[in-house]
């Protein structure tokens, strides 16, 4: 009795939404898979969003890939395509600092805040803790529409006259300010302003919405040092974006003052094309300031999500409890804290304060604490573990690797002295796209081919994801680690064509080769993509609804749940998540009490 | 008895409404922090003008305050179920929130008469418009909610007896109450 008393009042607001429309009638196309306010579909369509924004932000890297590799030269079918922007088949300048910024833009925000944290928040959050639905189901799905609202005003800037916003994906003023100074901060870096405006309104709702459902919604018996690292990982997210994004939008919006009505907060002293300006008493600085501020922690908004899930990979598939849960914890933390403290680390080049730097670099380097520890229990998890090497548990080791090699490289970035002659050059892009993006990306990978049963009740085709995760671990590695060298020889970043450079030329082969691997890895992830859609549904289907043997309770669900996920009670958590390989069982759900025998973990 | 101890355990804990809405003002204050840090990074910098603040925000003080007191009475009549005189209470909470942004908008009014306009160099001004501004549509916001709650009580079929809506949206009203003091206070010692 005080059972049920206690999972109805738990779950009031879930409860209430789902009397209505949980199996007593058909739901209409449109509220069942458009304006849907089920967690899983919504989660769904921030993944498909997310996908289409990959292809997108991926194909831009090809374009301008070509340019790096083989600059100058002519690829008509470019002018078939994209006109006036790539005259003669050659990528104008123009197009190319449209290309760099938008690959920039739609990767960091749209494809890997939106479409992962978005997808697998939405998701994991409810079934992993036990919930029928969100906390506000409703704000849940304006996060979704908010979303899209911002996707399409930024596909739209791809449209226009002027092209889109081009000085870079951090829009630093006075070049994004000024119309006048390039094509692309016309139109386009408004429009930009405006898709960022509403995507932090989207991330706002969203964030809000992920923490008050696990602090408040949890099943019983789910206490927050029962719940799997994924959700605490997704927690630290929210929170994050909560916190940073608000800044964020303080600066896009007194940016779009600059713009629109003339103000001065980020302009001072500028001559333009001969003609001096009349603002004054601003500064650029000002504006890195605001952007960093939510940009450090945006790296964490991408990662944590990457963390939590390879984590939970890694400890289902080596059939061994996750190595020093505590520590994972207090090293996310960690993390989360420290992402708020470094942000000026992005600005040492800018005439910091040198004594400022030095705090910036201590507090930069404490984080390779927190990262550590991780590596060091991922690595302990896998050690001497019963390893079952799906194609996510790949993806999640890939994880590792990458996370592992691009964040030594955080170290020699950290420190303001050495920064100051890799700023701005090819060790830099190197640097982030290992540990952010490439990782983050194999991070879900890991997640889409762990989940991919639960989501659409079939599983991904096994031998194209071999192949898919092979071609791009070994693409990974062949693109980003040259840059390495590129860099350390102060081979800039962003440059349309280096090939004025004498000292330069002897990288010329190695482009080519970073650029020929770029086309041949992004078209391995055209074949993911056909294989998810594909496998949606021609799929081999799934036949049991623990098909890993997992612990958590998502695994408890039918093998497609319905809107409310259980179609009795919530069950009831006796255990953490991660009792594998215990006396002598293989797994033990969450949902199964102790045993009078049992030993302690 | 080990239900009654249960629901004991239940009432400590905050209703999800509530608490995400503690965590959308968290989310909130760090946008005005944003905002008025830059301001006083920037008041240290060339060319910098300072404002005298106009009288009239003297006067939407005055009125959000009492706007305040209003929706505190509102909500305990509500709980009393003194619906005529909760009705009454959140009306004038309305007219109340509605008059201060018309105050507002004649304070910015004077300001842009007074020559403090966008275009030029930096200054006090350009910042107040922002923060003034931002903190103007936050009220906007709580005045439509409190709109729909308004008309909910004349017209609603379903009789609600949670207080949880009006608590969420009298919390909300004292947070941009206090917000508004907090920018007040900011523009006064150091704009």
């Amino acid at each position: 009795m005080s059972e049920a008393l206690h999972v109805h009042h738990d779950t009031a607001v879930g409860h209430d939404v789902h009397h209505d429309d949980h199996g007593h009638h058909h739901q209409s196309f449109i509220s069942k898979y458009i304006f849907s306010m089920d967690h899983k579909t919504i989660g769904k369509q921030f993944l498909i969003t997310g996908i289409v924004w990959a292809i997108i932000g991926g194909l831009f890297s090809v374009l301008f890939r070509l340019q790096l590799g083989f600059p100058g030269q002519s690829f008509p079918i470019l002018e078939t395509f994209f006109g006036h922007w790539a005259k003669g088949g050659t990528i104008q300048p123009e197009f190319y600092y449209a290309l760099v910024t938008m690959h920039g833009t739609v990767l960091v925000f749209f494809v890997l805040t939106a479409g992962l944290s978005g997808t697998f928040s939405n998701f994991l959050i409810p079934l992993q803790i036990g919930a029928r639905d969100m906390a506000s189901p409703l704000m849940n799905m304006l996060s979704y529409w908010f979303f899209f609202m911002a996707s399409i005003i930024m596909i739209s800037s791809l449209f226009i006259q002027t092209g889109p916003a081009s000085g870079g994906w951090t829009m630093y003023p006075p070049l994004s300010a000024l119309g006048q100074a390039s094509d692309g901060s016309k139109l386009g870096a408004d429009l930009w302003l405006i898709s960022m405006a509403l995507f932090i309104v989207s991330q706002l709702l969203a964030g809000l919405n992920y923490i008050s459902t696990i602090l408040n919604m949890r099943t019983k018996g789910m206490s927050m040092t029962r719940m799997p690292l994924t959700i605490w990982a997704l927690f630290f997210t929210a929170v994050l974006g909560v916190l940073s994004f608000p800044v964020l939008l303080s600066g896009a919006v007194l940016l779009l003052f600059d713009r629109n009505l003339g103000t001065s907060f980020f302009l001072s002293d500028i001559v333009v094309n001969g003609q001096i300006l009349p603002n004054e008493g601003g500064s650029a600085i000002l504006f890195q300031h605001l952007f960093w501020f939510l940009g450090h922690p945006e790296v964490y908004i991408i990662l944590l999500p990457a963390m939590g899930m390879c984590s939970e990979v890694l400890s289902v598939n080596s059939r061994k409890p996750i190595f020093g849960y505590m520590a994972m914890l207090g090293s996310m933390f960690a993390i989360a804290i420290l992402a708020f403290l470094v942000w000026a680390h992005h600005m040492f080049v800018t005439g910091l304060n040198p004594f400022l730097g030095s705090v910036f670099v201590l507090l930069t380097l404490l984080i390779a604490v927190p990262s550590a520890i991780k590596v060091f229990n991922w690595l302990t998890t896998l050690w001497r573990g019963n390893i079952r090497f799906t194609p996510a548990m790949l993806f999640a080791i890939g994880f590792v690797s990458l996370f592992i090699s691009g964040g030594l490289t955080g170290i020699f970035l950290g420190n303001s002295t050495i920064d100051i002659h890799l700023h701005d050059t090819m060790f830099v892009i190197a640097h982030f796209h290992i540990v952010m993006g490439v990782a983050s990306m194999f991070g879900m990978f890991a997640g889409i081919y762990h989940w991919f049963p639960k989501m659409f009740g079939r599983y991904l085709n096994n031998t194209l994801a071999y192949f898919h995760f092979w071609v791009t671990i070994i693409g990974a590695y062949l693109i980003f680690w040259p840059m390495h060298y590129e860099g350390l020889a102060g081979m800039p970043r962003r440059y349309l064509d280096k090939s004025i450079w004498v000292s330069f030329n002897q990288f010329g082969s190695l482009d080519q080769m970073i650029t020929i691997v770029t086309v041949i890895v992004f078209a391995v992830q055209l074949m993911f993509v056909f294989n998810f859609f594909y496998s949606i549904f021609k799929g081999r289907k799934v036949t049991s609804t623990n098909p890993w043997g997992a612990t958590t309770l998502e695994w408890t669900t039918p093998i497609l749940p319905g809107h409310g996920n259980w179609t009795g009670e919530i069950p009831e958590v006796h255990r953490w998540p991660y009792d594998y390989g215990k006396d002598g069982r293989e797994f033990i759900p969450q949902t199964e009490p102790i045993g009078a025998n049992e030993s302690k973990h | 008895m080990e239900t009654v101890a249960m629901n004991q355990i239940e009432k400590k804990k905050l209703h999800p409404h509530k608490f995400t809405l503690w965590v959308a003002i968290a989310s909130i204050l760090m946008m005005f922090a944003g905002l008025t840090s830059a301001f006083i990074v920037k008041s240290n910098l060339v060319g910098w003008k300072d404002i005298e603040i106009p009288g009239i925000f003297w006067v939407s003080t005055g009125v959000i305050l009492v706007s305040s007191l209003t929706i505190q009475m509102a909500l305990r009549s509500f709980r009393q179920r003194e619906m005529s005189q909760y009705r009454l209470l959140m009306g004038i909470t309305f007219v109340l929130g509605t008059l201060f942004v018309i105050l507002q908008w004649i304070g910015f009014n004077k300001l842009w008469d007074q020559g403090i306009q966008f275009s030029g160099s930096a200054g006090a001004g350009q910042f107040l418009y922002v923060i003034f501004g931002a903190h103007a549509l936050h009220v906007i916001g709580g005045i439509v909610a409190l709109a729909i709650m308004f008309v909910k009580a004349f017209f609603g079929k379903i009789k609600l007896y949670s207080a949880v809506p009006v608590e969420v949206m009298s919390t909300y009203w004292h947070f941009v109450d206090i917000l508004w003091l907090y920018l007040l206070v900011f523009f006064l010692i150091i704009g």
